[in-house]
């Protein structure tokens, strides 16, 4: 061992009870580290049929039509990997971490091990995950899938995530985190770090489909280079107990790009302190964070910070959220900061009821109350998913439908 | 049960009913606003009605009345569809039994596109794309409703809506205003066609043609539909009523205020 590995192992150790910045404070101890050597598939398709319905609750495809590549993570063992096309690399990080020595120079470099007790948690338990890399290049085709599975009560899962997208290469990621179905109490812990490279393209969509009580921690720091984009979707419509993210996306580079999009529903019960952060520090770089989110008696709390470092930067950040019924509270945070005069920094942010004009307008053409209302809402989230794939967006409307928000 | 019931009124309508719209008495607050002041009047089965009157005299308040829009309150009076008293319907059920409104300005319906709403306003029976290509509105069908529509688009994109939903009561609010001369032949071409059906002869139009409410500040439309009867509405009151051209050349030579005064004509 380095030391400097030596020393970050103690960093980490004395921040096992250190509280995360934001979100109820959960503890830990009251869960059991999930399991770490479950039975391995060589397809995805020969899971158990639990396992394969929960995938699908969350964008990921068990006959793994229309993807590149998939790798399943159950608890704390990658169970399914599967590598389908070319020009990319897909592997247990920890494999990983053995293969590429350079690889260390990427590992809790964006996300540090002592920021709370989840990252601590994580870098102590030597964490599988996923490790993705589009190699110089390579334009990627089809997604690949990756899916974060809990399927034992009060498991506690921590993965660590790295992707790479070498230079102009370009690379589209979709992950679905879930819980299986019996699951109710658990954590997840996710860390995840994405570079990407000059002229480079990462497009990264994550579907959260968790239960009652489980409380959800990810952590992510994403590096983006001269000319590269980074585009983040995250939708999260289901039961949960809590969830408090802050993802970070450093635009270093020149002309680099950011755009945050978050489509969310806060069920009761539901905690949700969601967040998206871009720092501009490369000239001409371009920063857009969009959010919709509805309260169906939930709590959510959107935050968005955008900070200019660099002359010519642009940034805007437009968040908007629904109440629907009489409980729930909504709460949005933008926050400019800008710290040179050459910039452009916008923010608009919305809260309320749905309109009683919108909704008579439609009655008015004979469709119900709840119809009106339904169509307004789907109408509402449409703007926040607009850039996903066509695919996931028919399921994200399907769930709009199932999850009955027309009952205001 | 609702559906049976639409159509039970529409088969009756036709039979046994002459007058499609009867308000009666009708006193209506906005806020603490009163925007009509005891106003009573028909529009009979397959006939058309046309309202003039000064800005702010209370037409649009009194179509958003009919329509049961929730800002408008019913301090005093009755309105009868079909002879059935709808003054307490909500919206919805006022457009199942064939009430139909173009509004002056309808709200942004941001991320709900033209052909989804085409298609629910139809049920699925029209094809939007069918419905826009009369209007050459098929390059609207995948924008949002109403947001950055112009004037006149937005009065084809609710034209289009009121095909799709098929009423037999049309309350169109202004519908010439901001359309341009090139598209004013189109809209005007196809309110004549909704309203008539195509039915030629006034006689069978009388019995089997939609009805209308028209409101109207240039009389421009008139151009385009048969109007059987006009009111001028002044301060929220019914000022006058009678031929609807004979109106027309009235107030384009004296003005409202001559309606305002005149004590000659009162309503029926």
């Amino acid at each position: 061992m380095s030391s400097s590995e030596a020393d970050l192992r103690k960093r980490a150790e004395a921040a096992l009870q250190k509280k995360g910045a934001y979100g109820e404070d959960l503890d830990l101890s009251r869960y059991r580290e999930g399991e770490r050597d479950l039975p391995q598939a060589s397809k995805l398709d020969e899971l158990s049929d639990a396992v394969q319905e929960a995938m699908l609750r969350s964008g990921v495809v068990p006959s793994e039509e229309g993807r590149e590549g998939s790798m399943v993570v159950i608890d704390n063992t990658m169970v399914a990997r599967s590598v389908m096309g070319e020009g990319y690399e897909l592997l247990d990080t920890r494999e990983a971490m053995r293969r590429h020595a350079w690889l260390k120079d990427y590992s809790w470099k964006l996300v540090q091990p002592d920021a709370d007790k989840y990252t601590a948690s994580t870098y102590l338990s030597d964490a599988t995950g996923y490790f993705i890399r589009a190699l110089p290049g390579q334009h990627v085709k089809l997604p690949i899938q990756t899916c974060m599975l809990v399927g034992k009560e009060r498991s506690a899962q921590m993965v660590h995530n790295i992707i790479v997208v070498e230079e102009g290469a370009s690379l589209e990621v979709v992950t679905g985190c879930v819980s299986q179905r019996g699951v109710e109490a658990a954590i997840h812990m996710g860390i995840s770090e994405f570079y990407v490279k000059k002229n480079a393209k990462l497009t990264f969509t994550m579907i959260h489909n968790w239960a009652e009580q489980v409380g959800v921690r990810p952590r992510t720091g994403i590096l983006v280079e001269d000319g590269g984009a980074y585009v983040n979707n995250y939708i999260i419509l289901k039961k949960v107990k809590t969830v408090q993210t802050f993802p970070t996306a450093q635009l270093v580079g020149k002309g680099s790009v950011a755009e945050f999009n978050t489509v969310a529903v806060a069920q009761p019960g539901a905690e949700l302190d969601l967040g998206s952060r871009a720092v501009l520090s490369g000239p001409g770089s371009r920063a857009e964070i969009i959010s919709r989110s509805i309260t169906t008696g939930g709590s959510v709390i959107n935050r968005g910070t955008l900070v200019g470092n660099a002359p010519d930067i642009k940034a805007h950040l437009e968040c908007r959220g629904l109440i629907l019924g009489n409980h729930g509270v909504n709460i949005a945070i933008p926050e400019l900061e800008a710290r040179v005069p050459d910039v452009e920094m916008t923010h608009e942010a919305s809260l309320g009821k749905i309109a009683r004009d919108q909704v008579e307008y439609i009655m008015s053409r004979g469709l119900t109350e709840d119809e009106a209302v339904g169509m307004i809402v789907r109408g509402f989230l449409e703007v926040g998913i607009r850039n996903i794939p066509e695919e996931l967006k028919a399921e994200i409307d399907k769930t709009i439908a199932q999850a009955e928000l027309a009952k205001g | 049960m609702g559906r049976l019931k639409q159509l039970l009124t529409a088969s009756m309508m036709y039979t046994t009913r002459e007058t499609m719209l009867e308000i009666k008495n009708l006193t209506v607050d906005v806020g603490n606003r009163r925007v009509l002041r005891d106003v009573s009047l028909e529009v009979p089965d397959g006939s058309t009605s046309v309202l003039f009157g000064p800005n702010g005299s209370g037409k649009s308040s009194l179509l958003n009345t009919i329509m049961g829009l929730s800002n408008y309150k019913v301090v005093s009076g009755q309105i009868l569809l079909n002879g059935e008293d709808i003054t307490n319907l909500p919206v919805h059920e006022r457009a199942q039994r064939g009430i139909g409104l173009m509004s002056q300005r309808p709200p942004n319906l941001v991320g709900v596109q033209l052909k989804d709403m085409l298609r629910a306003t139809s049920k699925g029976a029209r094809d939007p794309k069918e419905l826009a290509g009369v209007l050459d509105m098929e390059r609207f069908l995948e924008r949002d409703v109403n947001v950055g529509f112009s004037g006149g688009e937005i009065k084809r994109s609710e034209l289009l809506q009121l095909a799709a939903q098929n009423p037999c009561l049309y309350l169109l609010d202004e519908p010439e205003s901001g359309v341009d001369l090139q598209s004013i032949e189109k809209v005007g071409t196809m309110i004549h066609d909704l309203i008539t059906g195509g039915i030629t002869c006034a006689g069978k139009r009388a019995v089997e043609g939609k009805s209308a409410l028209v409101i109207t500040h240039t009389g421009q439309i008139l151009d385009f539909i048969e109007a059987d009867r006009g009111y001028v509405l002044c301060d929220g009151a019914v000022a006058c009523s009678g031929n609807p051209r004979e109106l027309l050349r009235e107030i384009r030579t004296n003005g409202y205020e001559e309606c305002v005064t005149c004590r000659l004509v009162k309503p029926t």
